[in-house]
């Protein structure tokens, strides 16, 4: 196992050079100058050709990916361009907010999503499976924006129950209410998607594994419903449902960024827009390097939890 | 059972979390939260003329002079000030007791290194600079600028707000070379960056600076005394306009610089919320010709454009509240000191007859002009509509490219031929204070190929501009920028396309928010 | 009975095509359903109400008698019109999308399934592409391209073909060891040739289930780029950048923003509804997703 884990790490590599250089070669090529950007309206055109030699920007472009890359490999991601900090840094700043969104919608999603999905698959044909039928697909098929602002407008200005915007840190003066505060209506507006999503294939896998023989046996043996719908047609079930799981974490980062923007949350989403609208290139690289990083760590998670999850299943 | 009191004693749990408001230790009417119109990105207000770099410079360091509510350049941080008989040598005096927030004492040293990092930046503080023989601090109070001949612009340029301030900063840190972003935001201003609770893109964080030494005078716009009435301002990044309007309401934040267009009339409905115009001089939209390239090489050609221009469809298009904008004819703001109605054939409103004309008898035959769009600045992204609409109505055609604003300022600094990756015209919104005098105005740099984008050639106006370097009364200034104007309109420079308010929305109890040439500015204003 | 009856019998897939063909016909009948030009502004009609009758002028200049049934948006276009001819934008930027997610995703997927050298450059291609998150390439892309509707198609079509690729590819896998590909290849036919004639028409099933849920989420997406002002230009309505440019008023005149969602979404559950039943009866096995 340890060889598929050290396996699977070693590939990350291919793909991180992929990914930099197909990021890379979109934003050289494209129209679009970070230095017309940061010298202004007011610039001359001798102006911005300064602050190109100044950025390396009038090199060729393999000299400026070898400058990058080696940069890289020495461990300096860079610096930005435009916020004058070490683009690690910015990273490391605006993950907690992002990690705090994405994380709370997958598990309210899953708490949400796999009881309901369960219960579904065990009464078919009943109110709550029709229900879910009709209502899941709804979840996935609305813009998560205007789910943001309908819940704003619902709980913020109407009901002022909870916050239109913002962030408040774990560790900050709010503490844990603070942070759950603000958190909520972002939580509940991305979770739809994915408690529709999860939902759906729980209720697929679980009927499906209802109708093996060994859940005859075990109500056979007096097995309560209870027990066999958890420990054996749930348990039977998790491959295909944690497999959508790692899917839908993936097409999370979607979802975080137009959140993000909505509520004013201050994480990777929203610094994912502007650094892109302003070209400024080492923070995008940093990015994606960072998001291709995660994506390869999720679905080796993913994989691993098979092994736990499914004792058939060997690396 | 069991698991039924775990749940209700969860729910329980839950619905406390709910309840509990935000701790905070301070009374609320002592902090301020503000909602800037951009992000805050860079702090040096040197390396870049961003406005909202500009205006964190306001917060954090202090100026030598001011500009009063009646447009006199008052002394800030100045004490005394004289000019010797033949007008070439400046003295000045600063006050005592002004410090750093780093408890240093402010010194002639850190004053000359100030304004040299400034004026390596800075249009006027370059045109300064061609006047300047030396900066000389004769001791630490005083220092002196030594002039090559006399000029009336020092004291102007020295008290000015708009982009790039002179702001006085330790002579440590103003040493860094103008095209190096300065690390630390040390100042001798009315309030304290806490650099620990930055978070860019989300909040900036200022404190009260107890050892501020305001001036003993009522405030009038950016002059006079400073009084602080609250320990704490928050800068909170909302860009979401949506988002803003519902924090405001909602009293999480305070005031929004600029809250979108669409939302005026909502917000002067709306109980609690009110309105409040700090900026009355407001914007001008323009549309700038390039000069190197045809059809707009051709001065007729650049002229037609320009008569075909109606101001009132912008205001409508991109404005939308008709008693925020205003037809202003003058290419220096109405209200501004050099605003001047002898624009020539130039009204405000389409002639589209005499604009045939005009291509006609230039012998326009059709070529496609290349107008240039953001698609993402909703600020600007309407007018280039109206644009091609009234171009297309006299006769052109427009080659309509759409893009984000990235790609438009590379593309406009790009001196190829419109249709090989070049441009032929693009429109852009100006602060009033950004383009009041010709020396500031960048449309009005008319050096060629080193000139602004659009590349002018136009030694006329170059002349008087150093002609207006020169002058030392208002009076003979307000000649000379009309001279300006009236070779600009001939020489159709660029088109003034519409003056226009954006006010800012505040909660009903704030009070005393200054009118300044733009900037929002935190002493004086009150919170019941 | 034969597929379309079998299909038709199918809950989801009768919806999924009855709305989806309301909605065809709707685009394609715009200018005769009581519409005007959607790009046009008329400032004394700004903001009205749902239902409000009055007299809307023309770029001639001319006026003409109309019924704004869902009210104008702050520029004083119509919103009704402005929604009606949004569906065409919409669902040709949706069929666009899904068509070339399918070519390229198939083109690769079958490359790499069929011949081993061609799979390793090709997944690890494939996999660098999926590591990028969607909507961060479809920026880039969009703000690299410019924004037309060729390149809103192209930003959100490239994010899809990796997954495309992957079903494609597993499915040649399992297909190329049938026995019928393998006399083919015993008849020495050229590889070509059993790509298209015999791996690709039993591929077409799954490719078709998964082309809706791409055209589904491209429909999606596209309202994503417009919330983020990187969309089509407004000029050209799309659903996606009516609720856009709605969303600055949107506790003022929330109609802005949810006339068109009203249409948005059953057009994306359409889809997916579309695909579900597709899936249901056409390929029992080949449940992904």
């Amino acid at each position: 196992m340890l060889r598929f884990v050290f396996g699977r790490l070693v590939a990350v590599v291919p793909v991180l050079f992929v990914v930099s250089c197909v990021v890379f070669l979109i934003l050289r090529l494209a129209p679009g100058d970070p230095a017309a950007v940061i010298a202004g309206s007011s610039a001359t055109t001798a102006d911005i050709e300064q602050i190109r030699a100044k950025l390396g920007l009038d090199r060729s472009l393999p000299v400026q990916f070898g400058i990058w890359l080696g940069q890289v490999l020495q461990g300096d991601l860079g610096y930005s361009y435009f916020l004058n900090k070490p683009v690690a840094e910015l990273i490391a700043q605006r993950l907690e907010p992002t990690a705090s969104l994405a994380i709370g919608t997958i598990v309210l999603a899953v708490l949400i999503a796999v009881p309901l999905g369960a219960l579904a698959a065990w009464r078919m044909g009943g109110w709550i499976d029709r229900a879910l039928s009709a209502v899941s697909v709804a979840g996935f098929s609305i813009p998560v924006f205007v789910t943001g602002y309908v819940l704003i407008y619902l709980f913020s200005i109407q009901l002022d129950w909870l916050p239109v915007q913002g962030y408040r840190p774990l560790g900050g003066k709010d503490g844990l209410s603070g942070w759950a505060r603000h958190l909520i209506l972002p939580w509940a507006a991305l979770s739809i998607i994915y408690v529709a999503l999860i939902a759906r294939i729980t209720r697929a896998a679980v009927s499906e594994a209802l109708t093996e023989d060994y859940i005859r046996t075990a109500r056979a043996k007096g097995v309560s419903e209870q027990a066999v719908l958890v420990r054996h047609a749930l348990r039977n079930a998790a491959v295909p449902i944690v497999t959508v799981i790692g899917i839908g974490i993936a097409l999370l980062i979607g979802g975080v960024v137009v959140t993000e923007t909505v509520f004013a949350i201050p994480g990777l989403g929203s610094l994912t827009v502007d650094v892109v609208l302003n070209r400024d290139f080492p923070v995008i690289q940093g990015l994606v390097m960072f998001f291709a990083i995660s994506y390869v760590l999720i679905n080796l998670l993913v994989d691993l939890s098979y092994l736990v999850l499914d004792p058939r299943i060997r690396y | 059972m069991i698991r039924r009191a775990f749940l209700s004693g969860a729910i329980a749990l839950g619905l406390l979390a709910l309840s509990q408001p935000d701790a905070s230790a301070q009374a609320e009417n002592r902090i301020f939260r503000f909602v800037p119109h951009a992000n805050l990105a860079v702090l040096d207000p040197i390396w870049t003329t961003a406005y909202v770099t500009r205006n964190h410079g306001y917060m954090v360091y202090d100026t030598l002079f001011s500009e009063d509510a009646q447009g006199n350049v008052k002394p800030q941080m100045v004490d005394t000030y004289s000019v010797s008989a033949d007008k070439k040598t400046w003295r000045f005096t600063l006050r005592s007791g002004l410090e750093f927030h780093d408890g240093k004492p402010v010194t002639s040293a850190d004053v000359v290194a100030s304004l040299k990092r400034w004026a390596s930046r800075d249009a006027m503080g370059g045109v300064l600079s061609d006047f300047i023989d030396r900066y000389q601090a004769t001791d630490a109070r005083t220092f002196e600028i030594v002039l090559k001949e006399p000029t009336g612009i020092l004291i102007d340029a020295l008290g000015k707000a708009s982009s790039n301030v002179p702001f006085i900063m330790p002579e440590r840190i103003a040493n860094t070379p103008g095209t190096e972003q300065i690390k630390e935001a040390i100042g001798s201003g009315p309030f304290i960056f806490k650099a620990d609770e930055f978070k860019p893109g989300a909040k900036a964080v200022y404190e009260r600076n107890p050892r501020y030494q305001s001036r003993n005078e009522p405030s009038s716009s950016m002059a006079g005394g400073r009084k602080i009435n609250f320990d704490r301002v928050e800068w909170v990044i909302i860009r979401d306009p949506q988002t803003q309007f519902n924090a405001l309401k909602a009293g999480e934040v305070d005031m929004v610089e600029q809250p979108a267009f669409e939302q005026y009339y909502t917000l002067t409905k709306t109980a609690g919320l009110k309105v409040i115009d700090f900026s009355p001089a407001g914007l001008q939209f323009i549309m700038r010709f390039n000069h190197l390239h045809p059809p707009f090489n051709n001065p007729k050609v650049r002229q037609a454009a320009m008569l075909a221009m109606g101001q009132q469809a912008y205001i409508a298009t991109q404005v939308g509240v008709p008693e925020l904008g205003r037809v202003c004819r003058s290419m220096y703001p109405c209200g501004t000191t050099y605003a001047d109605e002898n624009t020539g054939d130039f009204t405000g409103t389409p002639n589209i007859a005499r604009a045939k004309a005009l291509l006609a008898e230039a012998g326009y035959k059709g070529e496609p002009v290349v107008l240039m769009r953001p698609t993402d600045l909703a600020s600007i992204a309407k007018i280039p509509l109206v644009a091609r609409q009234q171009l297309e109505a006299a006769g052109f055609k427009v080659d309509f490219q759409q893009m984000d604003w990235a790609s438009l300022v590379a593309r406009r600094a790009k001196k190829d031929l419109p249709s090989a990756g070049g441009w032929n015209l693009f429109l852009t919104a100006w602060t009033a204070g950004d383009i009041s005098n010709p020396l500031t105005m960048a449309m009005l740099n008319a050096k060629g190929d080193k000139g602004w984008f659009g590349w002018q050639d136009e030694p006329r106006i170059e002349k008087l501009k150093g002609e207006f370097a020169r002058a030392d009364s208002v009076e003979v200034k307000k000649k000379i920028a009309s001279q300006i104007q009236a070779i600009a309109f001939e020489t159709a420079t660029h088109a003034p396309l519409g003056q226009y308010r954006q006010p800012a929305a505040v909660r009903d109890i704030i009070d005393g928010v200054l009118e300044t040439p733009g900037v929002p500015v935190f002493w004086n204003i009150t919170k019941k | 009975m034969n597929t379309f009856e079998r299909l038709w019998a199918n809950g989801a897939f009768r919806y999924g095509a009855t709305v989806l063909a309301l909605v065809l016909v709707m685009g394609v009948l715009a200018p005769f359903l009581g519409t005007v030009d959607p790009a046009v502004m008329d400032y004394n009609n700004i903001n009205r109400a749902a239902g409000h009758t009055g007299s809307f002028t023309l770029v001639d200049g001319s006026q003409v008698a109309h019924a704004f049934w869902l009210g104008t948006d702050n520029f004083g276009r119509d919103l009704y019109s402005r929604v009606v001819y949004g569906a065409r934008v919409s669902l040709l930027v949706a069929l666009c999308t899904a068509f070339l997610a399918l070519l390229a995703g198939g083109a690769v997927g079958m490359l790499a399934g069929y011949f081993r050298s061609a799979d390793l450059v090709l997944m690890r291609l494939m996999d660098g592409l999926m590591a990028i998150p969607a909507i961060l390439l479809a920026i880039a892309l969009v703000a690299a391209l410019g924004a037309s509707i060729t390149t809103v198609v192209v930003a959100i079509a490239i994010p899809e073909i990796p997954r495309v690729s992957r079903l494609v590819r597993s499915l040649v896998l399992t297909l190329r060891e049938e026995p019928f590909v393998e006399a083919a290849r015993a008849l020495a036919t050229p590889a070509p040739v059993i790509l298209l004639r015999h791996i690709l028409p039993n591929a077409l099933a799954p490719l078709l289930v998964q082309g809706t849920f791409v055209a589904a989420s491209a429909v999606l997406l596209e309202a994503i780029l417009s919330f983020l002002g990187l969309g089509l230009p407004a000029e050209i309505p799309t659903w996606g950048n009516i609720m856009a440019e709605g969303r600055t008023q949107f506790s003022q005149y929330p109609g802005n923003v949810l006339y068109p969602a009203l249409f948005l979404v059953p057009t994306v559950l359409a889809l997916n509804l579309l695909g579900d039943g597709l899936r249901d009866v056409l390929d029992p096995k080949f449940s992904k997703r």
